[in-house]
C-alpha cells in the first residue's frame, strides 16, 4: 500500500462527517449536556437529505432539510434534558433506537423500499475544485476536488474555536457548563445556552448525515451511519472538547477508515476494515488515559454530563481566562 | 413506585379491599402504564396518517402476538428478548449501561457453534459444553469493557459499545471463511451434528412449536435474577449502588469489583441467549441472523421500561415480544411497515424518561399551571445536570473537589450516569 494524495483525499471524505457530528458534541459537552444521540440524530440526517434531494430536485434542498429535521430531533432531546430535566442518556438511547425505527418506517412508507434507496436521478453533492490549489502536484489531488460540505466542515472548526474562545457567546456557554449555578446568578440563562448547545448540535450533526448520504455515497440505507455517532463521541473524549483537538482525533479515524478501505481492495477481509476504526479508537482511548494517569490527571472520558472540567481547561488552552 | 404505593396505603389502612383498590389505582396510573398508552395514542396517530385503520391495525397486532398462529413465535421471540433483557438489566440494576449485547451475543453463539461442530462428546454433554463456552465467552467480553472503565477510565457505556463492532466483525469473518459450510451460497457454518441441539416443546399434534427448552434456561436466569436480587446481600450491595453510587462507596461498596462482576454476569447471559439460538433451529450460525433483528436493543428498552427489576424485566421482554411479533401479523394485515412497532417502543422509553419531568411536583405541568408564579420559581435548568435519582452527584460539589484529590476512586463513584429509574424501586412490578 502506498501512502498517497488518494489517501488523504479519501481520508478527509471519511473524516467529514465525524467531524460535523464531534463539533455538535463538543458544543454540547461545553453546556454541560452529554450528548450520545448523535449517532440517532445524524442518521435523520441522511434520511432527510436524501428525501429533500428526492423530491426537492436539488441538493441544497436535500442539504437544509437535512439540517432542518435534525435540529426537530435535537429539539426532542432539548425538550426532554434541559425543560423537563429527564436523564440525558436514557433520553440519548431512546433517541437512537428511535431514529432507526423512524427512518426504516419512513423508508418503506415514502419510498416503499426495505434496506436501501438509492436511484441514479437522485442528485448529490457535486465536487468542488479549488482554483490554484488543484494544480499544485500533491496537495491538489488530496485538497482540492472535495464536496462543499467537506469545506463547510473546516471552516466550522475554525468558528465553533473561535466562537468558544473568544466570543462572549462562547465564554458564557462554557461557563454554563462549567458552574450553572454561576453562570445563572450572573443573568446567563442556562436553559437558553443549552438550547442552543443542543440545537447547534443537531443541525451539525445534519450535515453529517448530508455528507454522509449525499457526498460519500449517494443513496441512503437502514443504520448507514454504522457506528460514526458513537466514533464522534469518543472523538469529543479524546479532544477533550476542544474544536482542533476533536479535529486531530478526527483525523485519526479518517486515516484509519480509509488505510482499511484501502488494505480491503489489496485482498484484507471486509471485517478487519470494518473492525479497525473502532479498535483504533479503543486503543487511543487507552493510549490517551494511560498517558495522562502517568501525569496523574484524571482521564479525559467521564460520564458526568461535563467531561473537561474548568482547571483543565486553564491548563490546555491559551484562552483568556473568563 | 412501590414504595409510594406502601406509603399511601399506610396512610389509609381501611381494610384490605381498600388498599387493594390503592394498589390498582397505583398500578393504573403508573408512569409505565401512562407512557405504554401515551405512545399508543401517538402510534394511532402515525396509523391514521398512513391512512390505515389504528383499530384495525392494533387488533391485528393481538392476533397476530396470541392468535394461535403467533403464541408459538411470540414465544420464540421471548428466549432472546426477555434473555437480552435480563442481561441488560442487571448491570442496569446498579446504574450501568451495557451497550455491547450485540458482541457479547454473537460470541457466545460463535463459541457455542465451535464446540457443538468440534466436540468428541456425545450429543447431551456436547450441549451442554457449549452452553457453558457460550457464557464464558460472552462473560470475558463483557468483562473486557468492565476494565477498561475502572482500569483506564473509558466509560462504559462507550467501551462495551466499542468492543461490540470488532466482535460483530470477528465473528462474522468466522462465520464467512473458516467455518463456512462448503459449497453454501449462504453465509453460514456446518449443521450441528444430529443430537447436538435443544429440543423443541412439541405441539399436541406432535409438530414442533419452534419454542426450544431454552425459554426454560431463560426462566431459570430470570428466577436466579429474583432471589439474588431480593434476598442476598450482593443484590442488595446491587441495588445500593443503583440508588446512590457514592452513598454506597461510602459503606464499602467495591465500585470496581461490583462492576467487573456485573459485567461478567450480564455478558455471560448475553452468551448463553447466543448459544441458545444457535443450538435451535436451524442448528447452525447464520451470519447477522443474531443481530439483524436488533433483540439488543429491544431488550435495553425493556430493561429501561421495567427499572431492571427482574419480573418487570421479564414482563416488559413479554410485552416487546409480542409486539415485535404483533407488528409483522400488522405488516400482512394492514400494509404498515413494522418498523412501526420499534419506533413505538422507543417512544415508550422516551415519554417514561420524561415523566418525572411532566408530571413530579414543581415540574412542568405545575408551573405551567401556576402562570407568572411558576416563572419566579427556581428555574428547571440548574437541575438539568444532575439526574434525577441523584446518581450523578450535582455540580457544585464536584467542581470543588481540588483535582489533585480526584483519584480514580472517586472518578468512579461518579464515573457513571445512572438511569433515573432504578431508583424508583422495583418500578416495573
Amino acid at each position: 500500500m502506498s501512502f498517497d494524495a488518494e489517501l488523504i483525499f479519501s481520508a478527509l471524505r471519511a473524516l467529514t462527517p465525524i467531524l460535523f457530528a464531534a463539533l455538535g458534541g463538543a458544543l454540547c459537552e461545553r453546556a454541560g449536556v452529554f450528548n450520545v444521540s448523535l449517532e440517532g440524530t445524524m442518521l435523520i440526517g441522511c434520511f432527510a437529505a436524501v428525501t429533500g434531494s428526492w423530491f426537492g430536485g436539488s441538493v441544497w434542498v436535500g442539504v437544509i432539510s437535512a439540517v432542518l429535521a435534525a435540529m426537530v430531533f435535537s429539539l426532542l432531546l432539548a425538550i426532554g434534558a434541559v425543560t423537563l430535566g429527564a436523564d440525558a442518556v436514557v433520553l440519548c438511547i431512546a433517541l437512537n433506537l428511535l431514529a432507526v425505527g423512524l427512518t426504516g418506517f419512513l423508508l418503506r412508507t415514502v419510498f416503499g423500499k426495505q434496506g436501501t434507496f438509492g436511484d441514479p436521478d437522485l442528485k448529490g453533492l457535486q465536487p468542488v475544485d479549488i482554483p490554484g490549489l488543484e494544480s499544485v502536484p500533491f496537495l491538489g489531488r488530496a485538497l482540492s476536488g472535495h464536496s462543499p460540505l467537506v469545506y463547510l466542515s473546516w471552516v466550522a472548526v475554525a468558528v465553533i474555536a473561535v466562537l468558544l474562545s473568544r466570543h462572549p457567546w462562547g465564554v458564557r456557554l462554557r461557563g454554563v457548563g462549567e458552574a450553572p449555578e454561576a453562570a445563572q446568578s450572573l443573568g446567563v440563562s442556562v436553559a437558553r445556552y443549552r438550547y442552543a448547545a443542543i440545537l447547534t448540535s443537531g443541525a451539525l450533526c445534519g450535515l453529517a448525515g448530508a455528507q454522509l448520504a449525499l457526498g460519500n455515497v449517494t443513496l441512503f440505507s437502514e443504520n448507514m451511519t454504522a457506528g460514526r455517532g458513537w466514533i464522534a463521541v469518543v472523538a469529543v473524549m479524546l479532544g477533550r472538547a476542544l474544536p482542533i483537538g476533536v479535529l486531530l482525533a478526527g483525523i485519526l479515524f479518517g486515516l484509519v477508515e480509509a488505510v482499511g478501505f484501502r488494505l480491503q481492495g489489496e485482498g484484507m477481509p471486509q471485517q478487519a476494515a470494518d473492525a479497525a476504526p473502532y479498535v483504533m479508537t479503543l486503543v487511543a482511548l487507552f493510549l490517551a488515559t494511560r498517558s495522562r494517569a502517568r501525569r496523574g490527571a484524571a482521564p479525559p472520558g467521564r460520564l458526568t454530563g461535563r467531561i473537561p472540567r474548568p482547571r483543565r481547561f486553564a491548563r490546555t488552552t491559551s484562552e483568556p481566562q473568563s | 413506585m412501590t414504595a409510594s404505593k406502601a406509603g399511601t396505603a399506610i396512610e389509609h389502612p381501611s381494610g384490605p379491599a381498600a388498599r387493594w383498590a390503592l394498589h390498582v389505582r397505583g398500578a393504573v396510573f403508573s408512569p409505565v402504564t401512562v407512557s405504554i398508552v401515551a405512545a399508543l395514542i401517538l402510534g394511532a396517530i402515525i396509523l391514521a396518517g398512513t391512512g390505515a385503520d389504528p383499530l384495525t391495525a392494533y387488533g391485528s397486532v393481538l392476533t397476530g402476538a396470541f392468535g394461535s398462529e403467533g403464541i408459538g413465535d411470540t414465544l420464540g421471540e421471548c428466549i432472546p428478548i426477555v434473555g437480552l433483557a435480563l442481561a441488560l438489566a442487571i448491570p442496569l440494576r446498579a446504574g450501568l449501561v451495557n451497550l455491547g449485547g450485540d458482541g457479547q451475543l454473537v460470541l457466545g453463539g460463535l463459541a457455542a457453534v465451535s464446540v457443538g461442530l468440534y466436540s468428541p462428546f456425545p450429543g447431551a454433554i456436547t450441549v451442554i459444553l457449549a452452553l457453558l463456552a457460550g457464557m464464558l465467552a460472552g462473560g470475558l467480553w463483557a468483562a473486557l469493557a468492565a476494565v477498561l472503565e475502572t482500569r483506564c477510565g473509558v466509560p462504559l457505556l462507550v467501551s462495551s459499545l466499542l468492543l461490540s463492532y470488532p466482535a460483530m466483525s470477528f465473528v462474522s469473518y468466522m462465520v464467512r471463511f473458516p467455518l463456512l459450510q462448503k459449497g453454501s451460497g449462504i453465509p453460514q457454518t456446518d449443521r450441528l451434528p444430529e443430537g447436538v441441539k435443544l429440543p423443541e416443546f412439541a405441539a399436541g399434534s406432535g409438530a414442533g412449536t419452534g419454542v426450544s427448552v431454552g425459554i426454560v434456561l431463560i426462566v431459570l436466569a430470570a428466577v436466579v435474577y429474583f432471589v439474588v436480587d431480593h434476598r442476598t446481600a450482593a443484590g442488595y450491595e446491587v441495588r445500593m449502588t443503583g440508588l446512590g453510587a457514592r452513598f454506597a462507596g461510602y459503606a464499602g461498596v467495591d465500585r470496581a469489583r461490583l462492576t467487573l462482576r456485573l459485567m461478567f454476569a450480564s455478558g455471560s447471559l448475553a452468551g448463553l441467549v447466543g448459544a441458545i439460538t444457535v443450538l435451535g433451529f436451524p442448528y447452525r450460525m447464520v451470519d447477522g441472523a443474531l443481530t439483524t433483528p436488533g433483540y439488543t436493543w429491544t431488550g435495553l428498552l425493556a430493561a429501561l421500561l421495567a427499572a431492571a427489576s427482574p419480573l418487570g424485566t421479564v414482563a416488559a421482554g413479554f410485552f416487546f415480544s409480542a409486539l415485535t411479533i404483533g407488528g409483522f401479523g400488522m405488516e400482512q394485515e394492514t400494509a404498515v411497515p413494522q418498523q412501526l412497532t420499534a419506533v413505538l417502543q422507543a417512544v415508550v422509553i422516551l415519554f417514561l424518561a420524561v415523566r418525572g419531568g411532566i408530571f413530579r411536583k414543581g415540574g412542568w405541568l405545575h408551573r405551567l399551571g401556576r402562570g407568572p408564579d411558576g416563572a419566579a420559581a427556581p428555574p428547571p435548568d440548574l437541575e438539568t445536570g444532575v439526574l434525577e435519582s441523584g446518581v450523578l452527584e450535582p455540580a457544585v460539589p464536584e467542581a470543588a473537589v481540588p483535582e489533585a484529590a480526584v483519584p480514580e476512586a472517586a472518578v468512579l463513584d461518579t464515573g457513571v450516569a445512572g438511569p433515573p429509574a432504578p431508583a424508583r424501586g422495583d418500578g416495573g412490578k
